[in-house]
């Protein structure tokens, strides 16, 4: 065989090795673009559930309740629930219906609930306290959808 | 108060067994490739035995996939297409050197040893067995925390099985090996699973005492003087090993694995310093009692001293091997003493240079980092533990073989992961990515929040207390 062909050869299977490495480098590359994607997306429904709210406010208080509220990033992303009838607790307590997995929540953190046809955040004599909208929560506030809720190092978007 | 109506509504995280699929076809193809490659400049034919070669690598490879889709649909896509080319490579470089030495062995006029590249894909076959059984039987990986004083037990037994007489053998200056049943095992690659499961359980219920308790000294968190029990105990076994069984490198790997998981569960650089001091008492005493120790050190130091000596020998094939390598078939990797073991990344620099040395090297990069990707992911302590543990049997196995092969350090007698000829280490690799990849489909699950307690439980359990 030609020294040519051989070099060839050589040459082939050393860029089929590398091929092998940049795929699963590609792999893991879309591992975390992945996840991204997913915070951009729960991060876009954002600003689009804050316009409506803005431009009916005063007309869709009624109808606009609150439908849900959904953890916004970090591993727990996604998980969440739907706001029924039931009130809904927030903490590290096995009891609750969103249970955190952050260190700096408290077991029974803070509770959402409905009364007066309304959504409202209620701390539970939280430690580290209860943020809506930057604001720390002393007393009942109203929920509305766009909102978002800090706990501990987690946030939690209330939406539709 | 009922909870009926609050759903969960949570993002599906992704399976990702269609990439897997898609990274194994290519592992395949490389390792085929590889094959036909040496056949072909080699014995200027493609080799006939490339359709069993192919069919035994693919059907293996397919037979763990399709266990993982069932059992595991969550595990990480990339662990298994990594084992399976460096398994394929290491089956071909392997039958490289036996053709090799049969052209040897042939001009000579000496008879040429059986080949051993059969016996090995035979070995790929029951590791692959193995990984099955441990996806199939450990479900959940918390089980095993049961098992932590046994599994310490029975690493310990399997460390010091080979000094029984009778059934250990004195191969190569080290006493690692035992014989049953006319075939060779070496009990330290299962001990140092059983290990890892030992110390991740005991860390996971010690790590509170070993981190809280101690005193500031010199900028340093030190711990207790009776919390120095475990770490002594890990340093006194280690040296056993290395004055018993005269095998420095798995003494090397217990100890610096203990040592790892005490910092990774307690967050003291203190541990690290004290464990870095003793290592290096041990290692000054190892050096100037036991005379195989100063030997390889001697050997590390000056390696031309040596006429035909194992690292120089795989030094200059190396050398001779440059960037782009001599091409597969086209070097004489079979010219090194123990070229299809020992020094089998000596035999890969040589026919595949620098540039396919590197790619190895990713690979085995690649593992590490999903081994601790799965234990940042993983939500219980014990499986982040053993996830560390296992990643870094493998960084540790890894860098004092290559490190010993290239002259960075000494060289010791580990078994390089999945490619080096040797059964019981390619089955321990085996199962050691099977318990990884359980891990990690636990990590990657998605997360189902806790059954929602109601009151009557409550109240039930206030009464029962």
């Amino acid at each position: 065989m030609s020294e040519l062909t051989l070099t060839l050869i050589k040459l082939g299977f050393l860029a089929l090795l590398w091929m092998f490495v940049l795929a699963v480098l590609s792999v893991i590359r879309s591992d975390l673009f992945g996840a991204k994607v997913d915070s951009r997306a729960a991060a876009a429904t954002v600003p689009q559930n804050s316009r409506t709210p803005k431009a009916a406010k005063p007309v869709k208080k009624r109808k606009g309740l609150p439908g849900s509220v959904t953890i916004a990033d970090g591993p727990q992303a996604g998980v969440g629930a739907s706001l029924g009838d039931e009130p809904v607790i927030i903490g590290r307590g096995s009891d609750c219906q969103i249970r955190l997995d952050d260190d700096y929540s408290s077991t029974r953190h803070a509770r959402l609930f409905l009364s007066e046809g309304q959504w409202w955040v209620e701390d539970l004599g939280s430690t580290n306290g209860t943020y809506l909208d930057g604001q720390r929560v002393t007393r009942p506030v109203p929920a509305e959808i766009g909102g978002s809720i800090r706990i501990g190092r987690t946030t939690l978007n209330i939406a539709k | 108060m009922s909870i009926a109506s609050t759903s969960v509504i949570q993002i599906i995280p992704r399976t990702r067994r269609g990439v897997e699929l898609l990274l194994l076809v290519i592992a395949i193809a490389v390792s085929v490739a590889a094959y036909v490659n040496i056949g072909v400049t080699v014995q200027n034919a493609v080799p006939a035995s490339t359709g069993y070669y192919a069919a035994g690598i693919g059907l293996l490879a397919l037979i763990a996939h399709l266990a993982l889709r069932y059992r595991a649909p969550y595990a990480d896509p990339v662990l298994l297409p990594c084992a399976v080319l460096l398994n394929g490579l290491g089956v071909a470089m392997i039958h490289r050197i036996d053709l090799g030495l049969a052209i040897v062995a042939e001009a000579r006029g000496k008879v040429p040893k059986g080949p051993a590249a059969p016996q090995q894909i035979t070995w790929t076959a029951v590791g692959v067995v193995l990984f099955l059984v441990v996806i199939l039987v450990i479900r959940d990986h918390r089980r095993l925390q049961a098992l932590t004083y046994t599994a310490g037990l029975a690493g310990l037994l399997l460390l010091v099985l080979p000094l029984i007489p009778g059934l250990g053998v004195n191969l190569n200056g080290a006493r690692i090996w035992i014989r049953l049943a006319g075939m060779s095992f070496q009990p330290g690659e299962f001990a140092k699973i059983c290990l890892v499961v030992f110390f991740a359980g005991y860390l996971v219920v010690k790590r509170d005492v070993l981190t809280l308790a101690g005193h500031r000294f010199l900028g340093l968190d030190l711990p207790r003087a009776r919390d120095l029990g475990p770490i002594g105990i890990a340093w006194v076994v280690s040296l056993g090993v290395l004055v018993f069984e005269s095998d420095l490198g798995s003494s090397l790997l217990f100890f610096g694995l203990f040592l790892f998981l005490l910092y990774v569960s307690t967050e003291r650089a203190g541990w690290l310093i004290i464990g870095g001091l003793l290592f290096a008492g041990g290692a000054f005493f190892a050096y100037t009692t036991f005379g195989h120790v100063h030997r390889r050190v001697t050997d590390w130091l000056d390696p031309w001293a040596i006429d035909g000596g194992q690292v120089k020998l795989g030094l200059m094939g190396q050398s001779w091997g440059g960037i782009l390598g001599r091409g597969l078939g086209q070097g004489h990797p079979e010219a090194t003493l123990y070229a299809q073991s020992d020094m089998i990344i000596s035999s890969f620099a040589e026919e595949l240079g620098l540039t396919g040395l590197i790619a190895i090297l990713l690979v085995y990069t690649l593992i590490i980092e999903r081994g601790l990707r799965t234990a940042l992911g993983c939500r219980d302590i014990f499986g982040k533990l053993i996830a560390t543990g296992l990643a870094m049997s493998f960084a540790l196995q890894v860098f004092v073989i290559v490190g010993g092969v290239t002259g960075l350090i000494p060289l010791t007698g580990l078994a390089t992961p999945f490619m080096a000829l040797g059964g019981t280490s390619l089955v321990a690799n085996w199962a050691i990515i099977a318990l990884l990849l359980r891990i990690s489909d636990q990590a990657r699950r998605p997360q189902t929040p806790a059954a929602p307690v109601s009151d009557d439980t409550i109240a039930m359990a206030v009464q029962k207390a």
